[in-house]
């Protein structure tokens, strides 16, 4: 077993760099907290995790499966705020809260389905966008019970130490990813749901002559992608201690967004690409509001969006990996773009 | 109350209606869906302020800089920005949205983010059945009217109009016929953007001005175009009044709930869809072009 995993390690992640610098980026990742006790930036490293988790569970439905969804933000809010009244009115601890408020993302992420479903390409976008911004609207009318604008504050913390919520999120989003990985990967041997995936995406109807009933493979999509949204959201709220009405907001279902397109749609590590520099290097850069950076930071980001859809529109993670690797023509093994033969078939890359 | 419905939904829609036919026709052309075409809307109204109140340009002329200068933007941003990536519908998506982001952080840099008013082009009331309606209200009434009529008519009975539309049905096609189709979508993209900047003179008076004013209407002309069927000129008129009307009940009938105009928005257009999944008058495209 330990045998397979090291020659695994050794013939196929050594030999291709972006392997490589993943691996090096989660391990420095992990031993992060053995260099610096500084809360600010474990923090600004808690929230890139939890938003990673959210930018993969958007790249897996919108991305794979091409049921552009722009209000994403609706399974993160639902759970958010499920998190925050359960907390408030019944006194509940995040062990229990968390599990029941991605529950509740999960279901609504199945509701959701019921008029997306009969929608395609522009129409179901522009609906999904309106469904948080029609919570939001519920949520601002009924002030008493939800606290308006002003949000639910006072939960309690996840853990006693910020290094343990750092960890605590540093391993679910690590564990997520890993399942979003696989649960997208089309040359699996043993998961159909990536191959299935891309298959909808590309051709519906083709797809359906396959013999692959699409309406629970999509259903299936918005339940991944809710369950993990919703993951999200609920550490969210108990990283923050408090839960506001902007975890409905247009902007944060188009942070999701953002992430991914810029990082490269249609890869789970683009979106990891995409957090890390365009919230975490900007929140570091920015420092709380008070450098250029910090105050100009959406224009800034906005200004990096619209640069890099004109000059590399498949994303920058899948501009650089091109760049780093390329594919065996005759085995599709990737190889570091630096060999002149395929390190399995020994085909000629040049 | 009913007249005071009746009045405000007429305003309301009308504006709305120029917003929706703006972001219908560029849709149809370019099959852009542009995010930013309300951003285009608060640059107007920012610019018309700033003219009026700052440099204290007399309206008319301050009209007259803003609405030009403001298509020209908009022609700018789709000749540079939107039409090299136009065959990606994410990036599209994208690109309007960071762009709308980026003009609502330069008016919070130069004008910060407080709230401003421009003065009433015409002060004043007039009694009409007995509802005192202020003459702003009849001006934009007046504005967004001819300005519908004159869109009208242009699509309908002109040359341009009909390579406009020839080229919404089908751009190759519309190429073999002798029409240069990057230029016709040029020029409907500056007819969006026109009408999105006069929508902004006519309303600048009477809503506040400040640097988050693109979401609010972005969202009721979404729900307008999905409801009235993506890229219908006719569908764009209809739905503006029918989610007009349900915004204006919700905030005159129960004030306290201003909040849920947009629930009973979305909740209108959600039962269209379920009726009728291509909007009222959905106009079909082919699968791939989507």
């Amino acid at each position: 077993m330990l045998r397979r995993l090291l020659n695994n390690f050794r013939w196929s992640v050594l030999p291709v760099p972006g392997r490589v610098i993943a691996i090096i980026f989660f391990v420095a990742l992990f031993i992060f907290p053995l260099f610096t006790d500084r809360t600010y930036y474990l923090y600004i490293l808690t929230i890139s995790n939890l938003l990673v988790i959210f930018a993969v569970s958007w790249d897996l439905l919108s991305g794979y499966s091409g049921q552009v969804n722009f209000g994403h933000a609706l399974f993160f809010g639902v759970s958010a705020y499920s998190v925050a009244l359960l907390s408030k009115y019944l006194g509940w601890q995040p062990w229990a809260t968390i599990p029941i408020g991605t529950l509740i993302a999960t279901g609504v992420g199945v509701l959701t389905c019921f008029p997306a479903l009969r929608l395609r390409g522009p129409y179901l976008s522009l609906l999904t966008m309106a469904f948080p911004l029609m919570l939001m609207g519920l949520v601002m009318a009924f002030k008493d019970f939800t606290g308006g604008e002003f949000g639910i504050p006072g939960l309690p913390d996840l853990a006693g130490s910020k290094v343990g919520e750092y960890y605590i999120c540093l391993v679910v989003m690590t564990i997520s990813v890993l399942i979003m990985w696989k649960l997208t990967d089309a040359g699996s041997k043993y998961v159909r749901t990536g191959l299935i995936f891309h298959a909808i995406r590309e051709d519906e109807i083709a797809a359906r002559a396959s013999g692959i009933n699409t309406i629970n493979y999509k259903i299936l999509a918005f339940v991944i992608g809710g369950f993990f949204a919703g993951l999200a959201g609920a550490l969210y709220a108990h990283i923050l201690g408090s839960v506001s009405i902007s975890s409905l907001s247009m902007v944060m279902s188009f942070r999701a967004i953002i992430y991914v397109v810029f990082g490269g749609i249609v890869s789970i590590y683009g979106a990891v690409v995409g957090v890390y520099t365009l919230h975490t290097l900007m929140q570091f850069l920015g420092v709380g509001g008070t450098t250029f950076i910090g105050k100009h930071q959406v224009l800034i980001m906005a200004i990096i969006v619209i640069l890099i859809l004109l000059f590399m529109p498949e994303g920058v993670a899948v501009w650089i990996r091109d760049k780093l690797e390329r594919e065996c023509p005759r085995c599709k093994l990737h190889n570091a773009a630096w060999r002149k033969e395929c390190r399995a078939c020994s085909a000629n890359l040049r | 109350m009913i007249e005071r419905i009746i009045i405000m939904t007429l305003v309301t829609g009308g504006v709305y209606a120029l917003l929706a036919i703006g972001f219908s026709l560029i849709f149809g052309n370019a099959r852009v869906i542009n995010l930013a075409h309300t951003g285009f809307f608060m640059v107007a109204a920012y610019g018309l302020w700033y003219f009026m109140r700052q440099l204290g340009i007399d309206a008319v002329w301050a009209i007259l800089i803003t609405v030009p200068s403001v298509t020209l933007l908009g022609i700018l941003a789709y000749r540079y920005l939107i039409n090299p990536i136009r065959e990606h519908h994410a990036a599209v998506l994208l690109m309007t949205i960071a762009l709308a982001m980026a003009f609502q952080e330069l008016m919070k840099w130069i004008f910060s983010s407080l709230y401003w008013a421009v003065p009433a082009l015409i002060p004043g009331f007039t009694e009409i059945l007995g509802v005192r309606v202020t003459n702003q209200h009849l001006l934009t009434l007046g504005i967004v009217a001819v300005v519908i009529v004159v869109v009208w008519l242009l699509l309908t009975k002109t040359k341009l109009g009909i390579a406009l539309r020839a080229t919404a049905q089908d751009a190759e096609v519309a190429n073999l016929m002798g029409i240069s189709v990057p230029r016709t979508l040029m020029i409907t993209m500056g007819i969006a953007t026109a009408l999105a900047a006069i929508a902004a003179v006519a309303v600048a008076p009477i809503w506040t001005i400040y640097p988050g004013m693109w979401t609010p209407p972005l969202v009721m002309i979404m729900v307008i175009v999905v409801l009235g069927g993506l890229g219908s000129i006719k569908g764009a008129i209809i739905g503006a009044f029918i989610i007009a009307l349900v915004e204006v009940s919700v905030a005159t009938l129960m004030p306290s709930y201003a909040y849920l105009k947009v629930v009973f928005a979305i909740l209108a257009m959600v039962i269209v869809l379920s009726l009728r999944p291509g909007g009222l008058f959905g106009v079909m495209f082919e699968e791939e072009r989507l």
